[in-house]
């Protein structure tokens, strides 16, 4: 069990907030960080990470204390078993792919391990390059085995998949799936794609100008409980189009094109950007065999 | 130093940097005067290098290399500290992540992802060197055989008339600038070349 409650002051570009985040995750289950820009995700994070000092609270992972204002303890993050993949990926430019991963073994003993993540993550015919010959999936897997081969208990991954095209995303989306049930890591991920969150996460917790606004399932923070529909989808708006006395949204889900008519005053609330739920119950929905 | 003032939040920062650069703007013959005061064995810092470490450096050759330290120090300094600033903070927080400890994170990741700007500061500052004159003088004091450096004796030579060795003195000072300043071009285009 990981039990975090800590409280800093930030200050951000509209001025200074107050970061105050308690919170409960089991071990072994994968928590996603939802919300705003500016919200406190990544600082969050980077305190689970011990990177940034809070200034009270405490942060408990199942019997060790990483951080405590009450009793002085503040673990430095090279003695937290954390994995941190970072937004850019962090890879050392000056070393291969190789060297990157063994830079961080203390010693030779864990290579089993190692050589065990690059088979899974099929990195090895990639091992003697340099970053800056990898393609953003390729630097991005780099990344996330480096943060694998110290046994982290605790893996943050902030934005993992932002820079990356569809296609990338859902096969990284799948590996980071394996991974996670493979180690049984408990893991916290910083996301704005409600669909990615949905297929990943088993826990949702959505953050706004420092707070925890709402947590709970994946279902039971995006959708409204009365909904209770027999086909529900989230997507992103696209484009709203007025024809004659109705509106057309357009709403990409996945990697599909949706249209969706809805009257002026729905279309008075959305503009493109948005994320949205599209829910159908009147029509049973038909279902074709490819 | 470049690495503490790339990462400081101290408000004394800009009183620190103005004092690295002093000797940018500063004339050497102000900087020689004032290192010659300090230095001397009668003011307490020049007593005190004197008594302590045996150490004078007015009128030698150690004295030359400690003030062309002091003065070539901003050449040192800045691009080191602006290639340390450019660096995303991201790489020293994996590696921190990663357990590395901070001592081994410098060697191992940020010193080795800053080379030509190493580079570059080693190579301006020797020639920056190379071409003083103000400060050598005041310090050093032109003494044949110890203190007297090649910009100095090239003075010297016009002075006393005698054009051809100055012209000697002064080619060869352009034909090593010049081929410093080559290579060091050129090994940056080659960097570059590599990365893109």
């Amino acid at each position: 069990m990981f039990e975090i409650e800590v409280k800093k002051k930030l200050h951000a570009s509209h001025g200074s907030m107050l970061l105050d985040v308690t919170l409960q995750i089991e071990q072994g289950k994968f928590a996603s960080i939802y919300g705003k820009s500016g919200a406190g995700k990544t600082t969050l994070l980077k305190i689970l990470a011990g990177l940034i000092l809070p200034e009270e609270g405490f942060i408990k992972a199942a019997s060790e204390t990483w951080f405590s204002k009450e009793k002085s303890i503040h673990e430095i993050p090279q003695r937290r078993k954390i994995g941190f993949v970072f937004q850019d990926y962090a890879l050392f430019p000056n070393m291969t792919l190789y060297e990157n991963l063994t830079f961080v073994l203390p010693d030779k003993k864990n290579k089993k391990r190692l050589l065990e993540i690059m088979e899974i993550m099929e990195l090895g015919a990639l091992a003697h390059q340099v970053p800056a010959m990898l393609s953003g999936g390729q630097q991005q897997r780099c990344a996330l085995a480096r943060a694998l081969v110290r046994e982290p208990d605790l893996l943050l991954l902030d934005e993992p998949f932002s820079s990356l095209d569809p296609e990338m995303r859902y096969v990284l989306q799948n590996e980071i799936i394996r991974i996670h049930r493979h180690f049984g890591l408990t893991t916290f991920m910083i996301s704005h794609d409600p669909s990615e969150i949905y297929r990943l996460s088993d826990y949702v917790i959505e953050m706004d100008l420092g707070k925890i606004i709402r947590q709970g399932t994946p279902s039971e923070v995006f959708q409204h409980k009365e909904i209770s529909g027999k086909i529900q989808l989230t997507g992103e708006v696209l484009d709203v189009i007025a024809n004659d006395i109705v509106y057309v949204v357009k709403v990409i889900v996945g990697n599909n094109l949706m249209n969706v008519v809805i009257t002026k005053e729905e279309a008075l609330q959305l503009q493109s950007g948005d994320k949205v739920l599209i829910s159908t119950k009147a029509f049973n929905p038909v279902l074709m065999k490819l | 130093m470049a690495y503490w003032l790339a990462g400081t939040k101290t408000k004394f920062k800009p009183v620190l940097e103005s004092i690295i650069s002093l000797p940018l703007v500063l004339p050497p013959s102000v900087l020689g005067f004032y290192l010659l005061l300090a230095f001397s064995p009668n003011h307490w810092f020049g007593n005190f290098l004197n008594h302590y470490f045996n150490l004078r450096l007015v009128f030698t050759f150690d004295g030359l290399i400690v003030s062309s330290i002091l003065y070539s120090f901003p050449f040192m300094v800045y691009p080191v500290q602006a290639a340390f600033q450019n660096l995303p903070a991201s790489l020293k927080e994996a590696s921190y992540t990663l357990g590395v400890s901070p001592s081994k994170t410098f060697f191992k990741v940020m010193i080795p992802n800053i080379k030509p700007a190493l580079l570059s500061g080693i190579i301006l500052t020797f020639a920056h060197t190379l071409g003083e004159f103000g400060v050598v003088l005041m310090i050093g004091g032109s003494i044949p055989g110890i203190t007297k450096v090649a910009s100095i004796a090239i003075y010297d030579e016009v002075e006393s008339m005698n054009y051809d060795n100055a012209n000697q003195y002064a080619l060869v000072l352009l034909v090593v600038s010049f081929t410093i300043l080559l290579l060091l071009f050129w090994f940056n285009r080659k960097r570059n070349k590599n990365h893109s």
